[in-house]
């Protein structure tokens, strides 16, 4: 089975990232890091093909850098990875992203995609059914428990209430929760061959898409202001010297929890 | 320009994103709509009506998940410069993202505010877990649709007003739409829910293992408090996804919210920023949950949380 697992590299979310002042587009350092929530997508991926002698090819749009987060997800076991990193993408929208991530796996070819739900850097939580809707694919999103049953994808997907068993035929796209499975940690071996793996860097030309469709012209929103928000009142700290529960106590009464 | 607000349909009714969304639509004023997915029902078709929806367009995809069917429908709906709105759940994201794909109209994501200013809509949201806020303006033409954070807006019915009710026929969509629901399963959580709890004691990673993480349970049982928990929690399985708070997971906003052995990460402040009154446990005296509780005891939650425990025993 042939596998797309999308990815993303992102700032380091130890440091916080900073907003261009004049753009208010994210500052990607050179140096960025795999979103740990692809972790789960890659590790899914993995699993299926390694039970079916498939394949795992990550599926990446924005700046390369120096790679590192592909890097890392090839460490995992992926065999190669496309990122599509050209200027013409700076200021994408959520639509732009789908339609060249659509290209870019459509070109490559596929059994399965899988996504996360949502990047940590930008959390807008609907890119998996984009590119489900441009790839003609069912979803099966927000999988916490995934089985293949034949040419059959089972998952549990997560509800505000619990979970739907949900399922359908191969071509299907899965979005993974968190916690979906277990990833792999990356064998010395492993980061080894990651440094050999190939990745193809094609540009948005290459896609057959047109450059003036996309980045922050063809993506139909502009920020207009960026400024702190209100800041909460100070409280109180205290170091517990085995008394704090009684300041704890205090603060149910005065607000008549108890 | 007319707002569609898409109402995701229970068996308790409409969603209550549904609601707190049509409310600030009724009061933005002009024309607005509800797209009803789900079984309907008279009951649930007034409750859209009081809040603010003056048509009802009801789509019951079956045991279809029905994000392809509905995106399909509401592209014929929606027309250029409208509003439509989105709850940040799991199925109205689905059916965003697709109508978002139909359409080419741009979405933006997260937002905790819509303002309607002459012709241009404006959007802000929240970054940098809640610290920052952005506002976008939508610039091309298309409709224009905004995925909104629970909480964001309070539900405020109406002068009772039946809508008027358009069935709408489940469209064909071929492979996109082949995905069957085949059981639903709901969790119960025992004791007050996320959503209503005035009082929610919440747990993290401090607690370090399921067993311990029971006095979380056993402290929101004495306070009849709804228990929360971070991501990290409920990856490590001790507690189900239905209870999780933050980016993934609920927002809440209770009067009082006892964070126990929760560091703060960013993904769990947005979800719970705007309680009332914070209460936080943490060892790590930089831990970031700090810098939003309005008491923070920097101590160890196995030493604080038996002791307050026993002592509201005593009571």
């Amino acid at each position: 089975m042939k596998i797309a697992v999308c990815v993303k590299q992102i700032p380091d979310p130890a440091t916080p990232y900073t907003l261009d002042p004049a753009t208010h587009f994210v500052v990607r350092p050179a140096e960025q890091v795999l979103d740990d929530t692809d972790r789960y997508g890659i590790e899914l991926g993995l699993q299926l093909a390694e039970a079916t002698s498939g394949s795992v090819t990550l599926v990446s749009m924005g700046p390369a850098g120096n790679l590192q987060g592909i890097r890392q997800a090839l460490a995992m076991g992926a065999d190669k990875a496309v990122v599509v990193s050209d200027p013409a993408l700076r200021g994408s929208g959520a639509a732009v992203t789908a339609r060249v991530l659509a290209a870019a796996i459509a070109r490559e070819g596929f059994d399965l995609v899988v996504t996360g739900t949502e990047s940590t850097d930008g959390y807008s939580g609907v890119m998996p059914q984009m590119l489900a809707e441009l790839l003609d694919l069912p979803a099966l999103t927000f999988a916490r428990k995934v089985s293949l049953e034949g040419t059959t994808i089972r998952v549990e997907r997560q509800t505000a209430a619990g979970y739907d068993e949900v399922e359908s035929a191969l071509p299907v796209l899965i979005s993974v929760t968190s916690g979906a499975v277990e990833p792999r940690y990356p064998t010395f071996k492993g980061i080894m061959q990651a440094k050999q793996k190939p990745v193809d860097q094609p540009t948005v030309a290459d896609l057959g898409l047109d450059a003036a469709a996309v980045g922050a012209a063809g993506s139909g929103q502009s920020i207009t202001a960026v400024r702190p928000a209100p800041e909460r009142a100070g409280g109180v700290k205290i170091k517990d010297e085995g008394e704090a529960h009684l300041e704890i106590i205090k603060v149910l009464e005065r607000t008549k929890v108890i | 320009m007319k707002i569609f607000v898409f109402a995701e349909l229970n068996t308790a009714g409409p969603s209550t994103i549904s609601l707190e969304m049509l409310t600030k639509a009724r009061n933005l004023g002009g024309e607005v709509a509800a797209f009803a997915v789900g079984a309907g029902s008279d009951a649930a078709f007034a409750t859209l009506g009081a809040h603010g929806a003056t048509t009802v367009h009801h789509l019951d995809p079956g045991d279809a998940l029905p994000a392809a069917a509905a995106a399909a429908a509401l592209a014929g709906l929606v027309g250029d410069g409208d509003l439509v709105f989105f709850g940040l759940t799991q199925t109205d994201r689905d059916v965003a993202g697709r109508l978002a794909a139909r359409t080419g109209a741009a979405v933006l994501s997260n937002a905790v505010d819509v303002k309607v200013e002459g012709g241009s809509v404006g959007v802000v949201n929240e970054i940098l877990g809640g610290s920052t806020l952005v506002e976008t303006e939508f610039t091309g033409s298309g409709p224009r649709l905004v995925v909104v954070r629970p909480k964001s807006f309070t539900a405020e019915a109406g002068a009772a007003a039946q809508p008027q009710v358009h069935t709408v026929p489940v469209p064909d969509t071929g492979r996109s739409g082949a995905a069957r629901i085949t059981a639903r399963h709901a969790e119960e959580s025992q004791g007050p829910s996320l959503a209503d709890a005035a009082v929610i004691v919440s747990g993290g990673r401090g607690l370090g293992s399921a067993e311990k993480f029971g006095l979380v349970g056993e402290l929101a049982g004495i306070l009849g408090a709804a228990v929360g928990a971070t991501r990290a929690v409920v990856d490590s399985g001790w507690v189900p996804y239905s209870v999780q708070v933050g980016q993934t997971g609920k927002t809440v906003k209770p009067s009082v919210y006892i964070a126990c052995g929760i560091s703060g990460a960013m993904q769990h402040l947005v979800g719970m920023k705007d309680s009332t009154t914070i209460i936080a446990i943490n060892k790590d005296e930089e831990a970031p949950i700090f810098a939003v509780a309005d008491l923070g005891v920097i101590g160890d939650v196995h030493q604080v949380l038996p002791k307050l425990i026993q002592a509201l025993k005593a009571r």
